[in-house]
């Protein structure tokens, strides 16, 4: 491997993680706006015009708190917890290509981490060990409370890692490759994948939110029952972790339905672009519009839907979700046998 | 022999090191995380070996689903010393044989391999496609049989674990006479 091309791709993971973050500090704003909209009131307001600086200042406060590790926790796996959630909520972005090329100089700067040809499969495959971040750590806190919200964000997790699956088999046999790219490749236009797989998106878009344990299946941290889930014993920056982890899950999450299911960067009109600078930054701010627009579907529904019950929960995942994907799959498999 | 690479050293030094927490912690749930991080090692000599999707299913099966599983029960049956049964002798003779016995196999299969394998891995065999049509074209009918053998397995421990709705029902109803008398 050539120097610079390490030291393009060392970059551009920089300003990705840097993006990233900062898109899950400033989502916790609109949460908050969104919030406050839905329920007719103001919102965040003190701190800067319009409070815009309210997550530098909720940050800031979290660093500051005191950091306590309660006397009877595993300590090292304490603070294990928090870590790992954070490093699988990021690299997962690795594989989502935010762009097709950017010229710099003479040489052509891809917009995407990683290329490689399991992408997908990439992904499933973090998703599956995100679950460790809130187990470890609601187990090591020694508490019963942390322990059934770790319980429940894990068997929640891993039952909807199952349709999450198989309805992107769904996707993957159209388009007949794991990767990416090649997957928004072939979406030009607006030849989008969700208008032959809308059952599939429906299947992918609520097990999204249920991997990110947002409501209405926010069970792992369901106040009225757990106090506050597999977090009530984190304090200071490591309960800080936890919470943006969520917004960083949920930021890339979007990112991965705009990706397979909303045409990734495609958009009808921007092959008419001839500057390929511009045509790279217009590819950038498309993709990120959908991104968006998906957070705010998230904010929407948690400030709408009543959250569930367990057992509902886990019925809609087993019984409903599974089944349903699976003749999803089934159906795209005739679908593709007959017509071809 | 030329030195073999470095990075085919490092994570066979975690691998091997990780192995050996996983035997020697007296904490399960060390274990069991130090076994995750061998996985994740095993994972990464598949990649060493250009079998991306060797790697990425060991990581999504064993580091992803198993050991989650494995972690959930450790978790829930809060293992300490106290809870630990005193095994005799055999139990530790037995599982030396059987590791030894796996010993000699993978040693064996190294050996007709060589470690040509490992120098110069194929560049096209571990891909997707190439996986993809050997098991659905060459070995179509061990893989389908292997497909049939979970199937089976699994709806056996459902049966297993199913209890009759006629005995739930005559436990409650015991219960509730215990209770009532």
């Amino acid at each position: 491997m050539d120097a610079a091309l390490l030291i393009e791709k060392s970059v551009f993971v920089l300003i990705l993680t840097a993006i990233t973050l900062g898109m899950a500090a400033y989502m916790t704003y609109g949460e908050r706006k969104i919030a406050a909209f839905f329920q007719d009131r103001i919102g965040p307001d003190r701190a800067g015009p319009f409070g815009v600086l309210q997550p530098l200042a909720d940050a800031g406060k979290l660093f500051f708190k005191e950091e306590l590790i309660p006397k009877n926790s595993e300590r090292w796996m304490f603070i294990l917890g928090p870590g790992l959630a954070m490093v699988t909520a990021c690299i997962t972005s690795a594989v989502i290509p935010w762009g097709d090329t950017l010229p710099i100089g003479d040489r052509l700067v891809s917009l995407q981490v990683a290329d490689i040809n399991i992408g997908v499969l990439y992904i499933v495959g973090i998703v599956s060990i995100g679950v460790y971040g809130i187990m470890i750590g609601g187990w090591a806190s020694n508490n019963k409370y942390s322990l059934f919200g770790a319980i429940r964000a894990s068997a929640q997790m891993i039952s909807y890692e199952l349709s999450m699956g198989l309805a992107l088999i769904a996707v993957i046999m159209m388009s007949g490759t794991l990767s990416l790219k090649e997957i928004v490749e072939q979406q030009q236009g607006l030849n989008w994948n969700i208008w032959y797989q809308p059952l599939g998106f429906i299947i992918f878009f609520t097990c999204a939110l249920a991997e990110c344990n947002r409501a209405p299946f926010d069970m792992a941290e369901c106040e009225t029952e757990l106090i506050g889930g597999y977090n009530v014993e984190y304090s200071s920056m490591k309960l800080g972790f936890y919470l943006f982890a969520e917004y960083i899950n949920m930021f890339v999450s979007s990112a991965l339905m705009a990706t397979v299911y909303l045409g990734g960067y495609n958009f009808p009109g921007l092959d008419l672009i001839a500057n390929p600078t511009l045509l790279a930054v217009a590819q950038i701010a498309v993709m990120f519009a959908k991104v968006i627009f998906f957070i705010f579907v998230f904010m929407w529904i948690r400030w709408t839907l009543p959250r569930f019950r367990y057992d509902q929960l886990m019925h809609l995942g087993w019984k409903g979700l599974i089944p349903l994907a699976i003749v999803n799959m089934l159906l795209t498999g005739a679908v593709m046998l007959f017509l071809a | 022999m030329s030195a073999l690479p470095i990075p085919f050293l490092v994570l066979s030094f975690i691998t091997i090191l990780c192995a050996l927490y996983v035997v020697t912690s007296k904490n399960p749930v060390h274990s069991v995380l130090a076994l995750i991080v061998a996985f994740f090692s095993i994972s990464a000599h598949y990649v060493l070996l250009n079998a991306q999707f060797l790697a990425i299913v060991n990581l999504m099966v064993y580091a992803g689903a198993i050991m989650v599983l494995f972690l959930f029960v450790l978790m829930l049956l809060n293992l300490g010393k106290a809870a630990e049964p005193i095994k005799s002798n055999a139990w530790a003779l037995a599982s030396a044989i059987s590791a030894g016995s796996l010993l000699l196999i993978l040693t064996a299969a190294f050996q007709k391999s060589g470690e040509q394998v490992y120098r110069n891995p194929s560049e096209t065999v571990g891909l997707v496609k190439n996986l993809g049509k050997v098991l659905f074209g060459e070995y179509l009918i061990p893989f389908e049989l292997t497909g049939a053998l979970f199937i089976g397995a699994m709806v056996g421990a459902v049966l297993l674990g199913k209890r009759d709705s006629g005995d739930h029902e005559s436990s409650a109803l015991a219960e509730e006479k215990g209770a009532s008398s």
